[in-house]
């Protein structure tokens, strides 16, 4: 068919945003989660992870992580320059194993949750939170 | 255009429609209580002297789930440190007078009750239109004997954070006549203006196109009825000045300085838009 | 030393015995990455709050390890069970030393 100036401006509007958002990832989130369960497989089940879908500024995203039962969680950012984010501790008065605080992603990344449970074996929970980059005003 | 085009046209639309998100998000339902008792007005009928808007929304209903939430509660709100910091200065002796803020006004909460809803207002004293900033620095010179707080100080920010938290909930009421409305006038002439290489103008975004997405970011109507602001992006408050600057610098102008008469102006004229919105400051922005 | 740094937490005054409940921490610290950089190019050193402990009549609940990736002014919230009346001790570490606490005592019904 033929195209007009137009008709190229188009549909060149349709391919950028078919572009996806810079995705982040960081080989060291690895290296950290082996350090942390010694190589040990991870279960799918046993942690959750609640983190935003699209954070809306990148300086500070509210988190926060559950593992019943758990001894510790690690939580990693896999795409900042470096992904250790917090590592909870519970102690005997913990009430639940569970925690929140806010984080700071440096763009678009995985965020990746790990919990060591009583009996020694691990859970992983990931989830992906776009960055985005606001319009305007200092 | 033949049917070949057209297909072309309509599938491409199609996929920027789709990956675009919420590309023509209105303000969002949500309504606020602050820590279960504050009710604050985030919608309501746009003051008369507006003639394009028909329905004001104060910055809060733009926001993410997320960063709604940490405005509902005092202790979560970060922008809470700053009034507890401006709390120790309030009873604090500054200056050769030997007096504190307190000296004076005693209890914060009983005597700036109301205050942060009137400001910027005309002082007819002083012939000239005055921000809590101006009103802070003159008590602090004249009658304190301490030294002038810069705009964008901490003390002065944190302070300014304190004057309006205990006004939080009440209407926004400024003057815009009388002895104020020329500089009212002057405001509204400086919203109107477009600046800068972007050849912008705040009424270009934040009343041709408020609700629409300005790159990832949710644009409001620009109100100041929740400032000073914890802005997410510097982690820190903002003064209304400090974000009129910033976007002003933003469509690559020359910009106005803090406490200049054109920002004092501006600031007045956008209360004045607000008017009927409740305080809502210190509010968290991004 | 950090400046200006001061801490903040809500415990409920009074709770059941063996009651869990909620608390939340704050620190104001501006949590240095060690990722910017200021004027001439030059990095910044890295200065953060490293760790949070909170314990109750000397029994621990929580011990975190905080990572620059933690947002500027520390918040963390998280469960404490209250077996008797007592008084929660909060402990916060700087990288450059210095140590912060503050405590809440909490009654028993």
């Amino acid at each position: 068919m033929q195209l007009t100036r137009r008709d190229t401006l188009a549909l060149g509007l349709g391919a950028a945003t078919v572009a996806l958002l810079p995705f982040q990832v960081n080989a060291a989130a690895d290296d950290a989660i082996a350090a942390f369960t010694g190589g040990a497989d991870m279960a799918d089940t046993g942690v959750t992870l609640t983190a935003p879908e699209i954070a809306e500024n990148g300086n500070t995203v509210p988190i926060s992580v559950d593992a019943p039962g758990a001894v510790s969680i690690m939580v990693l950012a896999a795409g900042n320059p470096t992904p250790g984010v917090a590592t909870f501790n519970f102690g005997p008065l913990a009430g639940a194993h569970t925690a929140s605080t806010r984080i700071r992603l440096a763009g678009t990344q995985d965020v990746i949750a790990i919990a060591k449970l009583a009996d020694g074996s691990f859970a992983k929970a990931s989830s992906t939170v776009k960055v985005t980059i606001g319009g305007c005003g200092g | 255009m033949n049917k070949t085009k057209w297909f072309a046209m309509a599938s491409v639309a199609a996929v920027a429609t789709a990956l675009s998100g919420p590309a023509f998000a209105d303000p969002d339902e949500d309504s606020l209580i602050i820590n279960e008792e504050i009710e604050i007005v985030t919608e309501t009928a746009a003051p008369a002297h507006m003639e394009y808007i028909d329905t004001i929304y104060s910055g809060w209903r733009f926001r993410s789930d997320e960063t709604q939430a940490l405005e509902m509660d005092d202790f979560e709100n970060p922008g809470f440190i700053a009034v507890d910091s401006a709390m120790e200065d309030w009873a604090m002796v500054d200056g050769s007078e030997g007096k504190s803020c307190a000296s004076c006004h005693e209890d914060a909460e009983t005597s700036m009750k109301g205050v942060r809803a009137v400001y910027p207002k005309w002082n007819e004293a002083a012939g000239e239109v005055r921000t809590i900033e101006m009103q802070v620095n003159d008590c602090r010179t004249t009658r304190m004997g301490a030294d002038a707080w810069k705009w964008n100080s901490g003390n002065m920010v944190n302070m300014t954070a304190l004057i309006s938290s205990v006004s939080r909930g009440m209407p926004v009421s400024v003057a815009i006549d009388g002895p104020a409305a020329d500089v009212w006038a002057k405001g509204k002439e400086i919203y109107y203006t477009r600046f800068g290489q972007l050849e912008l103008s705040c009424a270009n975004c934040h009343e041709d196109n408020y609700g629409m997405m300005i790159r990832a970011d949710h644009l409001s109507q620009g109100q100041v009825n929740g400032f000073p602001t914890y802005r997410l992006k510097n982690a820190k408050l903002n003064s209304s000045h400090a974000r009129f600057k910033g976007c002003i610098r933003d469509t690559r102008a020359e910009t106005f300085t803090e406490g200049s008469p054109e920002f004092i102006a501006l600031e007045l004229y956008v209360a004045s838009r607000g008017n009927g919105l409740s305080v809502e400051g210190p509010s968290i922005r991004n | 030393m950090a400046s200006g740094v001061k801490p903040r937490v809500k415990v409920p005054k009074s709770a059941s015995a063996g009651e869990v409940i909620t608390l939340k921490t704050l620190i104001t610290h501006p949590m240095e990455s060690g990722q910017r950089k200021d004027g001439d190019g030059n990095p910044i050193p890295r200065s953060i709050i490293n760790r949070f402990t909170t314990e109750f009549n000397g029994e621990l609940v929580i011990d975190v390890t905080l990572e620059a990736a933690i947002s500027t002014n520390p918040y963390m919230e998280f469960e404490a069970k209250v077996p008797a009346a007592g008084e929660f001790k909060f402990t916060w570490y700087d990288d450059d030393g210095d140590v912060y606490e503050d405590s809440k005592a909490i009654k028993v019904s």
